[in-house]
């Protein structure tokens, strides 16, 4: 339990009015659905690990958010938060994810050939291809709520299963605490190396207790394959690669996964799942697939369209800068991905930025040419 | 020992927790008791002390110096009445690995009770960071009896400013690493209560940190009375920001010499200053005001967190017994050049910091020179030791400006 203000009996003589937060100036999506009657129904609650709904909370109280941005404001501490403390986390889902119900199932595809296209994204203007996710090992408690002993055995279990990949995944893990100084050069010029977390979102739950301990980066050789472990999710799983051939990364990623799913298993664990939420994440926004598929594509016309918002909108797609959320794009260069994680599958999720890319590549063309790309715009998928 | 954590009930409080001490030593007390919740068929997995154990290899800090595994194997299953476990308590230390030169503590108490707990780590630490003051067998001396000050009269061609601060809780309610909102409500509640009682030159007003208006948050910067969010990870790694700004101020009295924070660090600190070099004036409005507080906050039934062995109890370790820092603004431009400086201050006890506050530089030749100590010693004593050795200081400055030697003065005895 990070918090002091978990323990729940020293609360409960106080009211629940007493001890409803301020919400006055916030602006994320917990802010919104949080009612006194929500807290006072939730406040004595706890997961069996003794995650509280304080816990669950406590980040969205202390950012109140932006303006522009709406962030969402809980993360999970175990798998059972979601099932705990539903009556909050399911119409933040709902706001979050496009008007999920609690009702809907998830599907779940990481099947590569299911994939149409995809490796002939044109390299002079698709300049690197990526594909993220995360996943949870089921029976340990999340970044916010581990304890050391469950974050370390994590850590072991990661290494034991990835030391086994072979062929073009066979890699090598580098601890955190350990890494020379060579080797956190080498990371960092790779841009492979996750720093301690500095967001407030992120300190604020509680995810960057004890570090370095238990983190860790692993690589394959080729530095196509990587996997974070014990960062903001129990492990992050990252395919990459420079050029448009996302058909590859997808390959890579599904392959990759599949297996080290399956390692995880041959040591009697699995990953957290289930058949409405999909992979169970610690952020309520990585439910579902958790997958973030997306490019850096060179559209310096394109993105001085006025339609260009709008040709994102319709494709599902989201734009950020090259330095990843929040930063801005340098020389017309754009990170472009999927803006949704839950109720598509991992296929469908690749295919719309496929497609999505491949189309707005041709606009850029067109733009270049001097022009309209009227009768190209894209229906609202 | 067992009276001093008996917690005086009002009917005016919603509180319901006695936490009794049985004789002594506190038991491992209240574990959570888990209510039932939707069963699931994964339960947490524990894991032996020795797998929890953190890795303190690059760290350097009092807890880290302390906290062997044994003592981490005998305390991590206890937790305080409240709830407050060890791992809450030495998260800090664990997140801030310290700096090869600074010697932080490391650990932060929840609630009172902590060091009562824990005090198997605790009591090495304060052994360390307070002189060898050992709590099991010593008592501390308060004493808020400023007339008991002389000389307390700086040359103010040196002395530019006079301050004295110090902190108190509210006995009943956890301290800032830990308390719910609802508490910090009440502490803050309890204290502006009181503060409304003063009266004369401490008559004074409070300003919310979330319903201050801009105008006002523009004067209490101009005055460099306005405390900010904290963004030292010391700080946010104890959970002393939650749910910030919510229940946090300041409240002054009209004349801007008296001025409290309300659930910054600590449940409050006190502090009386003012320009110029009239510490005794200083000191004996500190002494004032502090007592008035505790009057009033005692006839709504509450008291302050206080015990003889460990004297006012404070969030920090560091901050025990008197809590007290007596300081001054002071140029000392020969002195502060000669190589004996440091040995002097030392000798002295006193230390030095820039004119910004702990860790900043000096600038030009200002400096802020204040007590070293704050456990084993009384207010009064504290003070006294400034003002002597503030006026020692002075004295070396003007024997340099006459081209004539120093001396370093001896050490206390003991020392």
């Amino acid at each position: 339990m990070p918090f002091g203000n978990t323990h729940n009996k020293l609360k409960m003589n106080y009211s629940s009015d007493q001890e409803f937060p301020d919400l006055t100036k916030h602006n994320n999506h917990m802010a919104k659905i949080l009612t006194p009657e929500i807290y006072s129904n939730l406040r004595d609650k706890e997961t069996p690990s003794g995650f509280t709904l304080d816990d669950v909370i406590q980040t969205g109280i202390d950012n109140p958010g932006h303006p522009f941005i709406m962030t969402v404001g809980c993360v999970a501490g175990d798998e059972e938060t979601y099932e705990v403390f539903k009556e909050l986390l399911d119409p933040v889902i709902e706001d979050r994810h496009g008007g999920y119900k609690p009702s809907d199932k998830h599907k779940t595809d990481i099947n590569p050939d299911n994939l149409q296209g995809g490796d002939d994204l044109d390299s002079n203007y698709v300049l690197s291809s990526r594909v993220r996710t995360g996943r949870s090992v089921r029976g340990f408690c999340l970044p916010p709520h581990c304890s050391r002993g469950e974050r370390r055995a994590i850590e072991d279990l990661s290494i034991q299963s990835l030391d086994v990949l072979d062929g073009d995944l066979k890699g090598t893990y580098y601890a955190l605490k350990n890494m020379t100084d060579e080797e956190q050069q080498q990371l960092i010029d790779d841009h492979f190396l996750f720093d301690k977390p500095v967001s407030p979102l992120l300190l604020a739950s509680g995810m960057a207790r004890d570090w370095p301990d238990g983190r860790g980066i692993w690589h394959n050789e080729g530095k196509t394959f990587l996997v974070w472990v014990n960062e903001e999710d129990h492990l992050r799983v990252i395919s990459m690669q420079k050029g448009g051939n996302m058909k590859e990364v997808f390959n890579r990623f599904c392959t990759g996964l599949t297996k080290i799913e399956s390692l995880f298993k041959d040591r009697g664990h699995e990953f957290m799942w289930n058949e409405h939420l999909g992979y169970v994440l610690t952020c309520p926004s990585n439910l579902g697939t958790g997958l973030r598929a997306g490019v850096h594509v060179k559209i310096p016309n394109l993105s001085k369209h006025e339609s260009f918002g709008e040709v994102l909108k319709r494709l599902r797609l989201q734009k950020r800068g090259t330095g990843g959320v929040d930063t801005a794009a340098v020389g017309g260069v754009f990170d472009i991905s999927n803006a949704d994680r839950l109720g598509f599958s991992e296929v469908e999720l690749v295919q719309m930025v496929v497609d999505g890319v491949r189309l707005m590549v041709d606009m850029e063309k067109r733009l270049e040419a001097g022009q309209a790309i009227d009768d190209l715009m894209p229906e609202q998928k | 020992m067992a009276s001093n954590f008996y917690r005086i009930l009002s009917s005016k409080r919603n509180v319901g927790i006695l936490s009794l001490v049985g004789a002594g030593s506190i038991t491992g007390a209240v574990l959570l008791r888990r209510e039932h919740v939707t069963a699931s068929a994964h339960v947490r997995r524990t894991y032996p002390a020795s797998a929890e154990y953190p890795d303190l290899r690059q760290h350097n800090n009092c807890m880290a110096s302390h906290l062997t595994p044994a003592i981490y194997a005998k305390l991590c299953d206890k937790s305080t009445p409240n709830g407050y476990t060890l791992d809450q308590a030495i998260q800090t230390g664990v997140d801030n690995p310290g700096h090869p030169f600074i010697k932080t503590v490391g650990m932060v108490a929840g609630d009172e009770e902590t060091y009562e707990v824990f005090a198997d780590l605790l009591d090495p630490i304060i052994r360390e960071r307070h002189n060898g003051y050992d709590s099991r067998t010593m008592t501390h001396p308060t004493d808020l009896d400023s007339s008991k000050l002389h000389s307390g009269l700086f040359d103010e061609r040196y002395v530019l400013s006079s301050r004295v601060r110090t902190g108190r809780s509210i006995r009943g309610l956890s301290l800032p690493p830990a308390c719910t909102r609802a508490e910090r409500r009440e502490v803050e509640r309890v204290t502006v209560d009181a503060l409304a009682g003063l009266s004369g030159d401490l008559a004074g007003k409070y300003y919310s940190l979330t319903q201050m208006t801009d105008a006002e948050q523009q004067q209490l910067i101009d005055d460099h009375f306005l405390f900010d969010k904290p963004v030292s990870p010391l700080l946010t790694c104890a959970g002393m920001a939650r749910d910030w700004p919510d229940a946090r101020g300041i409240w002054h009295n009209n004349e801007k010499t008296f001025l409290v924070w309300i659930n910054e660090e600590d449940h409050t600190r006190v502090i009386s200053m003012e320009k110029g070099g009239n510490m005794k004036r200083v000191f004996d409005r500190f002494c004032r005001g502090l007592k008035e507080v505790e009057r009033m906050i005692q006839e709504k039934g509450w008291e302050f967190m206080w015990n003889e062995k460990l004297g006012y109890i404070l969030s920090c370790p560091s901050n025990l017994g008197t809590g007290l820092r007596a300081g001054v603004h002071v140029n000392l431009p020969r002195l502060s050049k000669d190589p004996r400086f440091s040995k002097i201050l030392d000798n002295l006890r006193l230390q030095k910091r820039g004119t910004g506050g702990v860790d900043t530089a000096a600038v030009g030749s200002t400096f802020d020179i204040s007590n070293l100590d704050r456990l084993g010693q009384s207010e009064v004593q504290l003070v006294q030791t400034v003002v002597d050795g503030v006026n020692y200081l002075i004295e070396c400055e003007k024997k340099l400006e006459k081209g004539q030697d120093i001396k370093v003065p001896a050490p206390p005895k003991g020392n």
